[in-house]
């Protein structure tokens, strides 16, 4: 369980500005679930029961929506969501090999954040270039042809961006 | 409808077709060189906005003047990014680049744009014909495609109505705003156009029923929620051409009655909806959509709801369900949607494709479009074809085209010198056909007969190191997790099934395996309610009708023969091709399984070994040296050496 973050509290505050503009009714809980995601990343219970309040509906049914569906998430993203393709193409191309090199390089499961936030593992459906498979995007970049090889260059490549800024950072 | 309204009409789309033709002869009068970039979620994965960019730098850097026109998805993603280069004053006919990488670009601007050398070893052909280029049109992938609903794709930007309007664009529309709504169900019932969401309904009779369905509020639904995994011609069609669905819808709505639409589109398709917002507010703003659109006294608007990813949800009933703020789940039909549909509405529910289709029909009638395809399956298809296969992409066939013409002829089939083993056709709910079905004609009809069905148009090719076994359970995955959990044998059949797949993948089959997952199979198929659990079993029904030898190896010899299985393959390093001194496969592993023995040469730990097969692609081609072996057990065992001390 990932405790609220300064930023999460933030957010939850805006969300709460923004969610007064809505009408109350049933139809809109997906589009409000939605837009509690779009300002927080993810849903944590406390945007879970805000949604739940605000429309009268019990939190467990506003959960039992949100875990129906793929979209909503229940882990706070990484700084860098890793998304490997799971589509068919991908599949017959060796994706999920992809995925498990993902997760032994950072030590986590998809699904998982790691602990300092920094990635996040998440498979997805089709990301639709399946000329290109395998897949995986980090950030928004995507990676097409993908090798085990090339996850321990694209995990690395994060890190020392991350370590240059720093430095960067450190200087002026 | 009067003479005076319809002349009204009339008036008022001229003045809309003359101010975009005006807009459109200004940018195609133009002297200066026009640069048309691919810009669809697929090319833009494939880098479109760097050469976009790249593009851009190039011509401000060297001062040339040209137009960059950013277009939809031409359909051949092996190509991405694609780019056109019309350049008149070259004397070159417009030119079709593949793969223009930024780099590629800066030289194209150097080279041809500014020297006038079109750089023929960077050439896919000329976009018409003529004496100095050969043409696209000379490949197979380009000439034996018939698009109908593609048709725009690719040439005009699908962010500016005008491209559509001055294109012919919402004609249908005004010609069909004159007549009464009977003359549109005639045309579409003549036209025998059936449902392309997969099951091929015919769209007359669902219009006709939700026409005489009692209730004024009536709605027309575009179901854009495409979840099968590699499938993708929704998508490209919104981002490529979204006002052409949008005709669609009007004049669906304008033959039941309806007054207002609504999309649902997945929210992981983020550019399909933006591009949707913005041409469903264009078309407001041209007075396309909205109160009493073009003085006809027909009113219909549209509104965008964001599926939120649930593959059940392309289900009718489960669709309305989750516009209505429930878990998306379905219902018994009757009654159908049609009757009683969103929120009781009577509601029309129809594919991407199918809205696509109908302006084409209203424009050109129901004997052209009857010209198209097969008597009993008229029209076009749009697959995606990918796998293993050279040129996937998206692919219009008229209906009736031979599987080995789509996959060998227009796809130019499989890569690497491998053999074809299978093609799987219409995602989670189809099946895998073997190569003697390859003459089977691709429409509603056949691939049903066959096992398969049209789906939602995914069609996935293997060569010989797929799995039959591997397949079935990577769909049975899918389909399991994506139950919604109503029916029971549709939520314990589905785990029943993945359970013994998953057994034989690892190994661990039993005798009676194959039998039991037959007689489940058919359980579930007659014990689920909705198209999801009556089809999950597809694909293990059909692997093991046409593939079952490959069930008895796993089973009887814990053989994998596409040697796909990790637990029933493994890798070692064939000591007589291996070059000593080179380390690819040392330095490749992400496990560090691959030691150097006592003479230099290498082997594999096979504790250690997680087979990715990272090793077997380091191994330069000269040597070859790894190698794959199933069953795991023959492999032969080198050990390591201990450790130096110190």
């Amino acid at each position: 369980m990932h405790s609220l973050t300064a930023e999460d509290q933030a957010n939850l505050e805006s969300l709460q500005k923004q969610i007064d503009g809505f009408p109350k009714s049933r139809g809109q809980l997906i589009p409000l679930l939605q837009m509690a995601q779009k300002i927080m990343g993810y849903l944590p219970d406390e945007a879970l029961s805000l949604v739940a309040d605000y429309l009268s509906i019990a939190r467990s049914e506003v959960y039992g929506v949100a875990s129906f569906y793929n979209q909503f998430r229940f882990n706070p993203p990484g700084r860098n969501p890793v998304k490997v393709c799971m589509g068919t193409a991908c599949h017959v191309r060796g994706g999920e090999i992809i995925l498990e090199n993902f997760e032994r390089k950072l030590e986590i499961k998809e699904g998982e954040t790691t602990a300092d936030r920094e990635f996040s593992i998440e498979r997805v459906a089709c990301v639709g270039c399946c000329a290109l498979a395998p897949v995986a995007l980090v950030g928004d970049t995507l990676h097409g042809h993908m090798q085990p090889s090339k996850v321990e260059g694209l995990v690395l490549r994060v890190q020392l961006e991350k370590e240059k800024a720093a430095r960067e950072a450190a200087k002026s | 409808m009067s003479g005076d309204v319809k002349t009204q009409v009339q008036t008022a789309y001229q003045a809309l077709v003359d101010d975009a033709v005006a807009q459109k002869a200004q940018f195609d009068e133009s002297p200066l060189p026009k640069i048309h970039i691919g810009m669809a979620t697929c090319g833009i994965a494939s880098g479109a906005l760097e050469t976009q960019a790249a593009f851009e730098e190039a011509l401000a850097d060297r001062g040339v003047e040209a137009l960059v026109h950013t277009v939809g998805c031409f359909g051949h993603c092996y190509a991405e990014p694609v780019v056109i280069i019309d350049h008149p004053d070259s004397g070159f006919p417009p030119i079709l680049y593949p793969e223009v990488t930024p780099g590629k670009a800066k030289m194209l601007v150097k080279l041809f744009l500014e020297e006038g050398d079109p750089r023929f070893e960077h050439i896919m052909g000329a976009t018409v014909e003529n004496e100095m280029i050969p043409s696209v049109t000379e490949f197979s992938r380009f000439n034996r495609e018939k698009r109908v609903i593609m048709d725009r794709c690719g040439r005009i930007d699908p962010e500016k109505i005008h491209e559509y309007i001055a294109d012919g664009g919402y004609g249908a529309l005004v010609a069909a705003l004159g007549d009464a709504p009977e003359a549109i169900l005639d045309v579409i019932e003549a036209s025998g156009l059936r449902g392309r969401g997969g099951a091929g309904f015919p769209t007359a009779i669902k219009w006709r029923a939700a026409r005489d369905a009692a209730g004024a509020d009536k709605l027309i639904i575009c179901n854009a929620d495409e979840g099968d995994p590699g499938a993708y011609m929704d998508r490209t069609l919104l981002e490529s051409n979204p006002h052409q669905v949008i005709e669609g819808m009007l004049l669906a709505a304008l033959a039941v009655g309806a007054k207002q639409g609504l999309f649902y589109v997945r929210a992981e398709y983020p550019l399909a909806v933006r591009i949707l917002t913005l041409a469903v507010e264009q078309a407001r703003e041209s007075g396309l959509l909205g109160d009493n659109i073009l003085g006809s006294g027909f009113s219909f608007d549209i509104d965008l709801f964001q599926g939120s990813g649930a593959f059940v949800c392309g289900e009718e009933t489960a669709l309305i369900r989750s516009v209505e703020g429930f878990r998306g789940m379905p219902r018994h039909r009757p009654p159908y949607p049609v009757e009683r549909g969103l929120d009781g509405r009577p509601t029309v529910i129809n594919n991407v494709k199918t809205l696509a289709t109908v302006p084409t029909i209203v424009e050109k009638g129901a004997d052209w479009f009857r010209s198209i395809g097969t008597a009993d399956s008229p029209g076009t298809a749009v697959f995606s074809v990918v796998g293993n296969v050279t040129h996937p992409g998206l692919v219009e066939i008229p209906m009736g085209v031979t599987l080995r013409e789509l996959i060998f002829d227009i796809c130019g089939g499989i890569p690497n010198k491998k053999a074809f083993k299978a093609v799987q056709i219409g995602g989670p709910s189809g099946g895998c056909l073997s190569d003697e079905f390859l003459d089977t004609p691709v429409d509603f009809d056949a691939l049903t007969r066959a096992g398969a069905m049209m789906g939602s148009g995914g069609m996935v090719v293997m060569d010989e190191d797929a799995c039959m076994v591997d397949v079935s359970r990577y769909f049975l995955d899918f389909t399991q997790k994506e139950s919604c959990g109503k029916c029971t044998f549709c939520r314990i059949g589905t785990r029943h099934l993945l359970d013994i797949l998953r057994r034989l993948t690892r190994g661990e089959g039993r005798e009676g395996d194959i039998e039991q997952l037959e007689t489940l199979s058919r359980a579930v198929k007659k014990g689920s309610l909705c198209g999801l659990g009556k089809t999950a079993p597809n694909p293990v029904l059909t692997s093991i009708a046409y593939f079952r030898d490959e069930y008895e190896a796993h089973i009887k010899e814990g053989r994998c023969p596409g040697r796909s299985c990790r637990a029933l393959t493994a890798f070692y390093i064939d000591l007589d091709k291996c070059a000593r001194g080179c380390d690819a496969c040392v330095g490749c592993c992400p496990v560090e399984a691959v030691f150097t023995t006592s003479n230099r040469k290498k082997g594999i730990d096979q504790e250690l070994c997680v087979k990715c097969g990272e090793c077997m692609v380091a191994c330069p081609p000269e040597y070859d040296a790894v190698v794959k072996i199933s069953p795991a057990h023959l492999v032969p065992i080198i050990e390591r050496p201990p450790e130096k001390k110190g």
